[in-house]
């Protein structure tokens, strides 16, 4: 299959009045997947992804390491006590994020979107968003199938791994995905939803991946949460008519840049950042002994 | 590259190389090696042999010998659950060279029969897999389409024959590999052939019964 740019979407979606997750579907499809094949998958995904994101807040879920755990919960708690900072969406979503990604630290079932660390932040979105603004599950559906198509195109042009492009990658990455769909689902254009995912992009790019010992809890379950912020910001930007001044095509190409340019010690081998931090050499220690 | 791979899989956390990749990968090698599993030894290479137990790559090695998918939640139980069912297993980090991916695992299964295998595999990312190696036989399997392995008489007219009932049954050959058993006095060879479509049942009989062919084995794509 010939690479594809956003732009050719763009036109396509504009020539055949389709919105990006339509455009997605037929793609899948053109490649060889039936629509009701790729439906039904995307929707015992969104199911798991329901579970996902309330599994760590009625009570504390903690990782297999011991290192992290239990911040949904008090979060949950604060949230519910209308304490929060945040407007409804951005603190529900949030305290999705972190259920979804702790989740993931504990060995529970999640669905990678892109990947497992960044797991939190599409379905942290999509799913505050479409409940607080009653979104049909239909519609929240070809959400995620625009969600896939942005990842498809940074795929191609960059990278969705932490090894080969930092955390940008992963969480910035997913939180681009996670600005597209939202925009889609409240009804903003195939142009809006890629100016959301490029300022999504801008505003992660260079972001490092440097987990503590190895293992994705540090940073990545408050980095989903990052990701939450700066997705629903984008979003809300393109939703306002804001334009991303520089292309989504051209910022995937800046991140593949970027990506490259960053030391082999920032792309997920926990040798820099924080990963070599006094405290985060003696959480490797209490994990793994001296190794 | 499609939706799915950028959506999903599904899987127990945390990683999808570590814990989704080893778990299919322990999978594959149950059915690589057919019949039960008595005992296995896991020799966990690079990246798998300092960071296993953090991932929980050591339960989803296990859980995938017990048949589990990456994404049942029983995953978290595989020790367990490989007790009650009788199955020992160990774990041992090791440095296979650097000719191996960071994330591979050599398998030493013995079934109930007594019979041992050696299965050489790697986690490459995303929750995707390589196995390397079957009994000393260089394979590229990922478990996303069907392969057959056969081990042959090494002269003229057994690879045309595979190929014959290939043709015959409308099955496209995707990429193959035939080496000739060194060192040994056998003259036999083996060969592994990737194919397009899935295979009918009779296929493997039929493959069996060409002239020259000592043994065939078909294994088919991952069900998940």
């Amino acid at each position: 299959m010939k690479q594809m740019t956003a732009k050719e979407c763009l036109d396509r979606a504009e020539a055949e009045s389709l919105s990006l997750g339509e455009l997605s579907l037929a793609i899948e499809s053109e490649n060889g997947g039936s629509m009701e094949n790729s439906l039904d998958r995307l929707s015992s995904m969104l199911s798991v992804m329901e579970a996902e994101v309330e599994n760590a807040l009625t009570a504390p879920v903690l990782s297999v390491s011991g290192l992290t755990g239990g911040d949904g919960y008090l979060y949950e708690q604060y949230r519910q006590k209308g304490s929060s900072l945040l407007g409804q969406i951005p603190a529900l979503a949030t305290a999705y994020a972190l259920s979804a990604s702790e989740t993931n630290a504990a060995m529970g079932r999640i669905v990678a979107c892109p990947t497992a660390g960044s797991c939190g932040i599409v379905p942290a979105c999509v799913l505050a968003v479409s409940r607080i603004r009653d979104i049909s599950w239909e519609k929240v559906l070809e959400a995620l199938a625009c969600a896939g198509l942005v990842g498809m195109l940074i795929d191609e042009h960059a990278s969705l791994a932490g090894a080969q492009g930092g955390c940008q990658a992963e969480c910035g990455s997913a939180a681009a995905m996670a600005a597209a769909a939202v925009v889609e689902m409240l009804g903003g254009s195939p142009k809006a939803a890629f100016d959301a995912a490029a300022i999504a992009i801008k505003n992660q790019l260079g972001l490092v991946c440097d987990p503590v010992a190895g293992l994705v809890e540090i940073p990545c379950i408050k980095r989903n949460v990052g990701g939450v912020s700066i997705a629903l910001s984008a979003a809300d930007l393109a939703l306002a008519g804001i334009e991303s001044r520089i292309p989504f095509d051209d910022t995937v190409d800046a991140m593949n840049r970027v990506g490259r340019a960053l030391p082999a010690a920032l792309r997920e081998t926990a040798l820099g950042g924080l990963a070599t931090t006094p405290t985060g050499k003696e959480m490797q220690k209490k994990v793994f002994g001296n190794g | 590259m499609g939706l799915f791979d950028i959506m999903g899989p599904v899987m127990i956390g945390p990683s999808s190389s570590h814990t989704a990749g080893a778990a299919r990968l322990g999978r594959l090698v149950r059915q690589l090696t057919g019949g039960e599993i008595r005992k296995v030894t896991m020799y966990l290479h690079g990246s798998f042999a300092t960071t296993y137990r953090g991932h929980g790559t050591d339960k989803a090695l296990l859980a995938g010998i017990l048949d589990m998918l990456p994404s049942d939640e029983r995953l978290r139980d595989s020790f367990r659950l490989a007790d009650e069912a009788g199955i020992q297993y160990t774990f041992i980090p090791t440095d296979l060279g650097e000719d191996y991916h960071p994330n591979t695992v050599k398998f030493v299964v013995e079934t109930d029969t007594g019979v041992t295998h050696t299965v050489i595999g790697a986690s490459i990312g995303g929750g995707q897999v390589l196995i390397r190696e079957i009994d000393s036989l260089q394979v590229r399997f990922t478990g996303e389409r069907p392969i057959i392995i056969c081990q042959h008489e090494d002269h003229p007219g057994v690879i045309a024959g595979i190929s014959t009932v290939l043709y015959e049954a409308h099955i496209n050959i995707g990429n193959m590999n035939v080496d000739r058993d060194r060192g040994r006095e056998s003259h036999t060879a083996q060969m592994y052939i990737e194919i397009d479509s899935l295979p009918d049942k009779g296929l493997e009989e039929k493959i069996r019964a060409i002239p020259g062919i000592l043994n065939a084995m078909i294994l088919l794509p991952v069900q998940e």
